[in-house]
């Protein structure tokens, strides 16, 4: 691998009074917007944490009263940080596969852009698995605040991966089909800016839900 | 990024903004981010499993700080933010801002958090 710095030699584009890629300003305009959208929903998170009236919980087990059934804590710290791992790597197998683009090392693109979508789809694979689990489990969207809120904020989430992962699969094609160069390099850019930022709500969501108690 | 036009005389802002595009980290910083990374998830999930920390005051704080920080490295190094043009900074940070601000505002309204003990 070369250790030189990574160059960035997007395809020219045309003349902009500011002197950038107009389609990189609307990917940061939309990033923006995408902040907040993940805030409301973080937000309304954080507001009903800890009110809901009946189980399961998400850190401690609860009782209910009237049948005695016992429902443990729900969610499952090992399984969330390995696919916090699994998304974490995906963020670099990213930035690799940008870098091959960049060189045009068509064999290395194809390989990081497999491992990025490999990735992304085990995270969506571990989602399912939880999601399954918690059904089982007695939390559905429906039985209480913590599962209204929990489903809504990472289903969107994964919702989100789910586009990311189709738009690498596209680009995996491409390249199979045409190869990508340089001059696609700004749209494997963009594409790798929405992968980094769905990566950043993770973040913010691995903590503020599952490890904050 | 590379630009097929010259720039204008007096546009020695754009000129500069364009150039700032072209620098993108090193490999070598991309493994480091990525170990970096790795050993700040460890860290959160080790004081998850230490109830002496879970029950300290230090708890939330030190996992918020731990959150921010990854946050922070991946914006600036995967995303290149830290060398990117000043409007894509403020196009990100801007709304990032006002989402932080509103969140802390409705915690506080809701009783969620208080500066009172």
């Amino acid at each position: 691998m070369a250790t030189a710095a990574i160059e960035h030699h997007d395809a020219p584009h045309h003349h902009t009074s500011t002197g950038l890629d107009n389609t990189k300003i609307a990917v940061w305009a939309f990033i923006g917007s995408e902040c907040l959208f993940f805030m409301s929903l973080i937000s309304t998170y954080l507001i009903y944490k800890g009110r809901s009236l009946v189980g399961p919980l998400p850190h401690e087990p609860w009782t209910d009263p009237a049948t005695g059934q016992t429902f443990k804590a729900i969610l499952n710290i090992p399984v969330t940080s390995a696919s916090t791992f699994v998304l974490l790597m995906s963020s670099l197998f990213m930035v690799l596969a940008h870098s091959a683009v960049v060189r045009s090392d068509r064999k290395y693109s194809k390989i990081w852009l497999a491992m990025t979508a490999l990735a992304g789809t085990t995270f969506l694979g571990f989602q399912a698995f939880e999601f399954t689990e918690f059904v089982h489990a007695g939390l559905t969207l429906d039985r209480n605040l913590f599962g209204s809120t929990f489903f809504t904020l990472t289903g969107f989430h994964g919702a989100h991966v789910t586009v990311g992962v189709i738009w690498l699969i596209t680009l995996l094609f491409i390249d199979i089909k045409r190869g990508l160069g340089p001059r696609d390099a700004v749209n494997v850019d963009i594409c790798a800016l929405y992968w980094h930022f769905v990566d950043v709500v993770w973040i913010a969501i691995f903590t503020l839900v599952y490890l904050i108690q | 990024m590379a630009v097929e036009h010259s720039h204008p005389t007096g546009a020695e802002a754009a000129a500069h903004e364009a150039h700032a595009e072209d620098h993108h980290p090193t490999w070598k910083t991309y493994k480091w981010v990525a170990l970096i990374l790795f050993v700040i998830t460890v860290a959160e999930v080790w004081a998850y499993y230490i109830p002496a920390l879970v029950a300290s005051r230090a708890f939330v704080p030190s996992l918020l700080i731990m959150s921010v920080a990854k946050f922070a490295i991946v914006v600036l190094f995967y995303m290149h933010l830290k060398y990117d043009a000043r409007l894509f900074r403020a196009l990100f940070y801007g709304p990032l801002a006002i989402a932080v601000i509103t969140v802390v505002a409705l915690l506080f309204l809701f009783g969620q958090i208080s500066l009172t003990s």
